[in-house]
């Protein structure tokens, strides 16, 4: 969320109101802002102090979606309306003395579409700047370069002083070569193409380069004498910069997308609109778009919806009138009134400032808002439901239970890894078809998801050193890979995994373990060539770089058959024998782990391990009522 | 024999009341008094034995004696070097004198070597030509003399600047030495029979546990260690938090997919594709696989077409619409992904579809008060499991933790019922004072964020979020317009963290955790 800085001497002069740091909490709280911080005790500090002192700040979060709100200037508009201290502003377009006749105008050459294809304007005419309220501008900007713009890329804002420029102007494309202009805070001028190497090691438009720098063309605005105004969406030329004398100010946007456009050049324009002779006037200017249609620039009109009294009643629990409903939602700056010729039916005009509106849902919030969601009744939902738990949860936990009470204790390592500690590491090659990769970790600890729980748990070994021998740990939770059938191409896979350390490796104890986990599942234990038994598990041995040669099995688990249908009851007892062996199913394996994956694991003392899934086991979960049976 | 020294002291005390030097006492056994520090150790041991029994109470004095070095042993024995020497040479004229080679010889290069300097310096010796011979004819070894002083006596008369010289010469040895002065002590008595500390089973058999005196126990001291295994901390809160749903009537989501596409993750929510939480820099990507299969047809038709052109009485967000985007795999950054898919399951007899397994799963035990026949069926979810976010870690990030979800959808419920239903919640999590914030969450609308009064620290912390989804969300999925969602999540980690006292999240989660800790974590009751 982004945080903006307002003064606090003239916050208050705004609200005419002084406010004690808790009072205006308290405000921000209902309207859903957050003050982060009032930096008066520091400021009078430092003046104590003897040091140079700023005025004192206050450091308001401001959501997302409300762009109307990231300058003082939007925000004590809205809390004066919220507070009932003033109406919500009509932001008019204002046409030159002349009329239509007289706008300006700027074509937009097709050459655009290549690189940055939509443009809109505003002018601001006769306006005051004081120092504050001429870094509020710039800092707007670049807040909504920030955020709704996406560091730019998205949308960008020029601002010129009007006086200085002759239009008509034009928005076009043009090879970096044949652009030369002096740029803004420079002396001389560059062509793009240089002005690319310069601002190359600039901290803070070093960044923006890449939005534009392998287009063959650039996007360039001039003015009737090719006067550059600027390149968006990297710099204003000098030339047309803004001054705290500037009266007439010029504002061109660049976009990709239409409607964020559109949100940009309003939200500049009614935000600063406030410091003309008459305040809340904009003068339009004529585009000429790439396809030769004209749009007047910009567009300020409020959009007419509706909202239902009963609507808001319903999703809020309260019991309002429409009248009521309308003025909570004056206080949040939407023009409402009440329809004459439907008395649920609220007539709304959203102004061009509250683009986050997009459905009854949020007029309704905003009533809420207004209302006070501390204020609203307690009432409790009458949803009657029966609980149930998840079968591969309680599965885990039977688990989980056991080994805890056979002395083992439970960790929780991450599960993320490298790619190292999840393969080479366990003397395991990947073969490409297992485990899920991450294109941008910002460590390499985090390279794949695990598809084994051991590398966690032999890393929280490697970190407890210093624990008395043996350590007994284990772990319950799942692994990842990837499975090519599914929509999102992985799966998760409940695994019970436990290692052992202690002077000697110990192979028998994670075999108990083994043992003790299947005891409390009920699995039988049978031979490994014990092809009659039906149900049950085995180990045999078998080779596996991770663990010491002629100390590894594998673990097998032949599920109980499905109720046999009437054909496969006649077929002979060899064959429903053979069937029986047919149904086993790896489910994963013990051994003493290799001394080569000790040291890997910086680990100095033999330690066994045991690892398998419990998706086999898990028990589908009784129906319980429903309606429908 | 210790139990005879004991035995010793005791009667001593009993004869004399008070051992005023134990360095008087005769070691039964031995001949001399216990003069030597082996033998104040050997009498220390009883000591300490009858004092544990409160037989007996004792002062400790210090001494310093002085012992002798090998080499000193060997002059009280053979002479000092200087005399050695001495007696090696010819008297003068008696003799050819012998050369400094052919002394070496004979009384070895260390006697040699030191001895002739100071039996020159003595006035002992002399030269003649190019060999020794001796100057007198008896001496006096003082060297000898003292040293065999001091090996009887501990000391030297002739006081501490001789002792000084000869231990700079390494002749001598300081020692610290100890003796002690005796009282009887409470329970005084010549008997040494010591108690016993524990009852066994022969005393059961023999009966001797009539008889038996027992050593007093200690109170004060812990009981032994017991060895058992332990759950992890964050799993016992996991478990707690559990409870309270299954308590209050939730059913827990399957959420066994850690991998989602951006469709559910995001789409399905009606998060912009423009969104920052989409961004490379919070979100874990997956190179291998890439792609998503794409999901059912139609359904991914109306949530594209109501992010790019709106519909269901919304403007959307008329944003370009990227497949691409939308198909991407990445690792979920919150469980409100399957959240979403478990509601999409939910209403698909609402679409008119088969109703699927889990479906029925969740909604059995649902009453649905009044509603028309739609296939609607109420719910209440939830679930705790592991989301991922690519963060920079720190003392409380991780890149992975867990999150808690809540959901109820049933017809027609309020935003008073979502925060009444949250209040009781938090109430059973312990939590009474909770506000809520408006708040910005590009799925629900109205969004709220859950503050909590935090006693401890005096003031109001977030604690968790939630909302009423959009119909943005909910009506692509198929459900009717009066069905409305509750959705709150809050992090484990966090409330395990208030509840252990817990600063660094590395010692909570994760290979770093100490296995001690585990072990000492205390049990959770909210």
């Amino acid at each position: 969320m982004p945080t903006v800085s307002v003064d606090k001497a003239d916050l208050w002069e705004r609200l005419g109101q002084e406010y004690t740091t808790d009072e205006f909490d308290q405000l921000c709280f209902e309207y859903g802002l957050e003050l982060d911080e009032d930096t008066t005790a520091e400021v009078e500090a430092a003046i104590k102090a003897g040091l140079p002192a700023e005025r004192p700040q206050l450091k308001i979060e401001i959501p997302a979606n409300r762009y109307d709100l990231l300058c003082i200037e939007g925000i004590a508009r809205a809390l004066r309306i919220f507070l009932q201290k003033a109406e919500a502003p009509h932001y008019k377009l204002v046409y030159p003395p002349g009329g239509e006749s007289e706008l300006l105008t700027i074509t937009c050459d097709p050459e655009v579409k290549k690189v940055r294809p939509l443009f809109a304007c505003a002018i601001l005419r006769n306006v005051k700047f004081t120092p504050r309220s001429y870094a509020s501008f710039i800092d707007l900007q670049d807040k909504l370069h920030q955020n709704i713009g996406r560091r730019r890329q998205l949308v960008s804002i020029g601002t010129h002083d009007l006086d200085t420029l002759k239009p008509p102007f034009r928005y076009e494309a043009r090879p970096p070569k044949d652009i030369k202009f002096i740029p803004l805070n420079k002396d001389t001028a560059h062509t793009a193409e240089e002005l690319m190497t310069i601002y190359e090691s600039d901290k803070h438009l070093g960044k923006y380069l890449h939005i534009i720098r392998d287009s063959p063309v650039y996007p360039i605005i001039y003015d009737s004498v090719d006067q550059v105004l600027s390149m968006p969406p990297i710099i204003n030329s000098e030339h047309s910069k803004i001054t705290l004398n500037t009266r007439n100010i010029f504002i061109d946007v660049t976009a990709t997308d239409q409607t964020k456009l559109d949100i940009v050049v309003n939200i500049v324009a009614t935000m600063f609109s406030e410091y003309c002779d008459v305040p809340y006037t904009i003068e339009p200017v004529r585009v000429i778009l790439t396809d030769g249609s004209t749009r007047i620039s910009p567009d300020l009109s409020e959009r007419h919806t509706t909202a239902r009294a009963s609507y808001v009643n319903s999703c809020t629990g309260l019991s309002l009138t429409a009248p009521e409903v309308s003025t909570l939602l004056q206080r949040m700056a939407l023009h409402s009134t009440v329809s004459p010729s439907n008395p649920d039916q609220l007539l709304l005009e959203i102004p061009a400032t509250r683009p986050d509106i997009f459905h009854e849902c949020d007029i309704m919030e905003d009533a809420a808002i207004a209302y006070g969601f501390n204020n609203l009744p307690h009432t409790f939902p009458a949803t009657s439901t029966v609980a149930q738990p998840l079968a591969i949860s309680k599965l885990s936990d039977i688990v989980r239970q056991e080994w805890a009470l056979a002395g083992w204790v439970e960790v929780l390592p991450l599960i993320l890894c490298s790619h190292e500690e999840n393969f080479e590491f366990l003397n395991h090659v990947d073969d490409g078809k297992t485990a899920v990769k991450i294109a941008n970790p910002k460590t390499l600890e985090f390279q794949v998801v695990r598809t084994t729980l051991i590398p966690g748990l032999l890393k929280t070994i490697r970190e407890n050193r210093s624990h008395p021998l043996p350590i007994k740990i284990f772990e319950t939770s799942d692994v990842v890979l990837k499975d090519t059938s599914r929509e999102r191409q992985a799966r998760n896979e409940r695994h019970a995994a436990a290692v052992w350390c202690n002077k000697t490796a110990g192979f028998e104890v994670v075999h108990g373990m083994l043992n003790r986990a299947m005891k409390m599942l009920e699995i039988p234990l049978i031979g490994n060539t014990d092809e009659k038994a039906e149900t049950g598990y085995f180990i045999k041995e078998s080779s596996d770089p991770i663990y010491f040669p002629g100390r590894a099995a594998t673990i097998y688990y032949r599920p109980a058959p499905t109720k046999a249908s009437g054909t496969l009851s006649t077929i002979g007892q060899d064959i429903k024998t053979v069937l029986h062996a047919h149904r086993d199913v790896e489910i994963g394996s013990l051994g003493i782990l290799h001394p080569s994956v000790l040291a890997n694991f910086e680990i100095g003392y033999p330690c066994s391990a045991l690892e398998f899934t419990l998706e086999p086991f898990k028990k589908k979960m009784q129906k319980i009522w429903t309606n429908d049976e | 024999m210790a139990e005879s020294l004991q035995q010793l002291v005791l009667d001593t005390l009993d004869a004399q009341s008070t051992i005023q030097d134990t360095r008087l006492l005769t070691i039964p056994g031995q001949s001399a008094p216990a003069a030597s520090h082996e033998d104040q150790i050997t009498i220390l041991g009883a000591l300490n034995s009858l004092l544990s029994r409160d037989m007996i109470v004792y002062e400790t004095h210090e001494t310093s004696s002085h012992a002798l070095t090998s080499e000193g042993s060997q002059i009280v024995n053979e002479g000092s070097h200087e005399a050695r020497v001495w007696a090696a040479l010819p008297a003068k004229g008696e003799g050819s004198p012998l050369t400094p080679v052919q002394l070496k010889k004979q009384v070895g290069d260390e006697t040699a070597k030191v001895g002739q300097g100071r039996a020159f310096k003595n006035g002992w010796i002399g030269k003649e030509g190019d060999g020794l011979v001796k100057l007198l004819p008896t001496i006096q070894d003082a060297t000898q003399n003292d040293l065999q002083e001091i090996a009887s006596t501990g000391t030297l008369a002739a006081g501490e600047k001789l002792l000084a010289d000869l231990r700079k010469r390494k002749l001598i040895v300081q020692r610290k030495g100890q003796w002690f002065t005796v009282r009887k002590g409470s329970n005084f008595s010549t008997s040494t029979a010591k108690p016993e500390t524990d009852l066994t089973v022969d005393m059961l058999t023999s009966g001797t546990w009539k008889t038996s005196t027992f050593k007093k126990y200690n109170f004060d001291a812990e009981g032994a260690p017991t060895d058992g295994g332990a759950l992890h901390p964050l799993l016992k809160v996991r478990e707690e938090i559990r409870n309270i749903f299954l308590e209050m009537g939730f059913a827990e989501m399957p959420t066994s997919s850690f991998v989602e596409s951006g469709f559910w993750c995001f789409d399905a929510l009606f998060v912009p594709q423009q969104h920052p939480a989409r961004d490379l820099q919070d979100t874990f990507y997956l190179s291998d696989p890439k792609e998503a299969l794409p999901p059912e047809p139609e359904y991914y038709k109306r949530v594209s077409t109501v992010h790019e052109h709106g519909g269901f009485g919304s403007t959307g967000y008329r944003a370009p619409w990227s497949h691409e985007e939308s198909s991407k795999l990445l690792l979920r950054t919150h469980t409100t992904a399957s959240s979403a898919h478990m509601l999409y399951k939910l209403a698909a007899k609402c679409r008119g579809e088969k109703v699927d397994s889990d479906e029925a799963e969740f909604a059995h035990g649902s009453s649905t008060v009044g509603g028309p026949d739609d296939g609607f069926k109420p719910a209440k979810l939830f679930s705790i499991d592991r989301v991922f976010r690519n963060e920079t870690m720190d003392a409380t990030h991780l890149a992975e933790f867990h999150q808690v979800e809540g959901v109820v959808a049933d017809r027609n419920l309020t935003l008073a019922d979502l925060i009444g239903f949250m209040r009781v919640f938090f109430k059973k999590m312990g939590i009474e004072r909770v506000r809520f914030k408006p708040a910005y969450n590009p799925y629900t609308e109205p969004s709220l964020e859950i503050f909590a009064f935090h006693p401890m620290l005096d003031r109001w912390v977030e604690v968790g979020n939630s909302g009423m989804f959009r119909p943005e969300m909910l009506e692509p999925m198929g459900f009717p317009k009066d069905v409305r969602v509750h959705g709150w999540g809050l992090s484990l980690e966090r409330p395990t963290m208030i509840r252990y006292g817990i600063n660094n999240i590395r010692t909570l989660v994760g290979h770093k955790v100490s296995i001690e800790g585990i072990e000492n974590s205390p049990a959770v009751m909210f």
